[in-house]
């Protein structure tokens, strides 16, 4: 219990006191996870738009692999991409493997199919309301497209919270592309696993309240955002 | 000699204006002339005509029980939905950009954007081509016009159903269409908001935009009639003057649901 104690002190003296290398590793964290998740906004919304409006074959396949990629486990997609960045892998050559770079790929595939999924369902609904309006302005499908996007603004940025809130969180995925090496691939979550299981409580201690911070404002720029889009949807 | 240079210029530009404004009248997309026009969905034919006119000039309001195939007759008319068979041609052409640039269409529940009242009527001038001075121009005088200038920066999601219904009728004529369809405009709106939309239609009616109207309300009907088309079961059954058709319908589907007693 005393432990316990003293190691909280130190977490909170650690963080008060902007600790370097606490900060450092919060910093990394951010810069891989907002990297990967405005990457998978700009491949995942036009995925998810084109699959709301177009009418292609493979449509169908296509919606159901995204899903399937919505529920893979962080780990499963770690060992995916370090099997592709390993020095054997295809892409080997390119020496990403152990580097922010990779941790960054990891996250991606993760959040892409998040945002994608969502992308559809905000732009399906939007689209099955405003379709016949936009024809009838004379606005081609392909041309309504940003105009679907834009006026689903709110619930995109719900779907790209929720995207780096998966991103923040997950440990997996991370730490086998990664290495959780010091000073290079360490983020808040794999240090925490690693400090907690060297006993050093207090950094891992520092470290979990601020990613329960972020998570927490995470949900709450969440629900604001819903209860924005609500009330304008009902008024 | 510069200035006759000037003058012959000016002259010039005034020929091309002339010019272009008759190009327009001859390019006019009315009338609309339809041919064995047929919709089918499930092996139903929910609508059949074989021939129907609208012509430029006066306002033609569709009349008919609920299920009369009145919307899809005009979704089918603005080129909303594809036709089983037969032919719409606008003055002698089918259905082109060009043509659908001069037809708007207002639904029976407004489709506002999910935006400030202006960007909603932007938007349509947007699409319409409208740049630069001529579209800030257009945009304040079709915003005095839906009496919607207080509230231009308003959220559009925000405003009255009526209000809405106001901003949907001055966005679908904001490129100066030659028709513009109407379904059921003011079924969901109060007497005086009823009154507002009817005073904007009669307006467009008299700057030259030949009016199609769905409506189940008879009072509306007698206001805003030049012409009324009576349809029943998928078909129209009369095409009328509006003052013959209300002192005596020639069709006894008409002539029942004028008196309350037609049974679908
Ligand atoms: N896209 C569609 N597919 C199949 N049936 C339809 C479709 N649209 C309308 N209908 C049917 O066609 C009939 C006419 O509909 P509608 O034109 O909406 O009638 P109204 O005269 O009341 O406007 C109705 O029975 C309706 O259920
Ligand atoms: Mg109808």
């Amino acid at each position: 219990m005393h432990d316990f104690a003293s190691s909280l002190s130190l977490a909170v003296n650690l963080i008060l006191s902007g600790d370097a290398e606490l900060w450092s590793i919060v910093l990394l964290s951010l810069r891989v996870s907002l990297t990967a998740v405005a990457v998978a906004a700009v491949i995942g919304m036009p995925v998810g738009a084109a699959l709301a409006v177009g009418r292609f074959a493979g449509r169908r396949a296509l919606i159901v692999l995204m899903n399937a990629l919505m529920g893979l486990p962080p780990v499963v997609v770690g060992l995916m991409v370090y099997l592709m960045l390993s020095n054997s892998g295809p892409l080997g050559v390119l020496q990403l493997l152990y580097t922010p770079t990779a941790m960054i790929i990891a996250q991606v595939v993760l959040v892409t199919p998040i945002v994608a999924a969502l992308t559809r369902q905000v732009v399906e609904d939007i689209d099955a309301e405003y379709a016949e309006q936009l024809r009838s302005i004379g606005v081609s499908r392909l041309a309504s497209v940003p105009t679907l996007l834009w006026d689903g603004r709110t619930s995109l940025l719900t779907a790209v919270l929720a995207g780096f809130g998966r991103a923040t969180a997950e440990v997996g995925a991370v730490i086998i592309v990664g290495g959780n090496i010091n000073h290079v691939t360490r983020v808040m979550t794999t240090t925490i696993a690693l400090e907690t299981s060297k006993g050093n409580l207090a950094l891992a201690l520092a470290l979990g309240a601020i990613l329960m911070l972020i998570a927490i404002s995470v949900n709450a720029a969440v629900g604001l955002l819903g209860a924005t889009s609500e009330r304008a949807a009902h008024a | 000699m510069p200035d006759t240079t000037i003058a012959h210029s000016f002259d010039e530009s005034h020929i091309a204006q002339a010019e272009r404004s008759v190009a327009s009248h001859t390019d006019s997309i009315l009338p609309v002339s339809v041919t064995d026009l047929a919709f089918t969905a499930d092996g139903k034919r929910l609508v059949y005509i074989d021939r129907l006119t609208l012509r430029a000039g006066g306002s033609t309001i569709i009349m008919g029980p609920n299920g009369a195939g009145k919307s899809l007759l005009l979704r089918l008319l603005h080129g909303l939905i594809g036709a089983s068979e037969g032919t719409v041609l606008f003055n002698s052409q089918p259905m082109s950009a060009r043509v659908r640039r001069r037809q708007a269409m207002v639904f029976q529940r407004p489709v506002v954007l999910r935006r400030s009242v202006r960007a909603n009527i932007d938007y349509a001038l947007s699409a319409h081509g409208y740049r630069g001075l001529n579209r800030r121009e257009r945009l304040r005088d079709l915003l005095e016009m839906g009496e919607l200038a207080d509230m231009a920066r308003q959220r559009a999601r925000t405003l009255s159903g009526g209000e809405q219904q106001r901003l949907a009728l001055v966005r679908a004529v904001a490129a100066s269409p030659d028709l513009l369809f109407l379904d059921e405009p003011t079924s969901s709106l109060d007497p005086a908001s009823t009154h507002r939309i009817e005073a904007l239609i009669r307006r467009f009616a008299e700057e030259g935009t030949k009016i199609v109207m769905v409506t189940h309300d008879l009072g509306q009907a007698r206001r805003l009639a030049d012409e009324i088309v009576f349809m029943h079961h998928g078909k129209v059954t009369e095409q009328t003057p509006a003052n013959v058709f209300f002192d005596r319908p020639s069709s006894p589907a008409a002539r029942d649901f004028i008196t309350g007693g037609l049974l679908v």
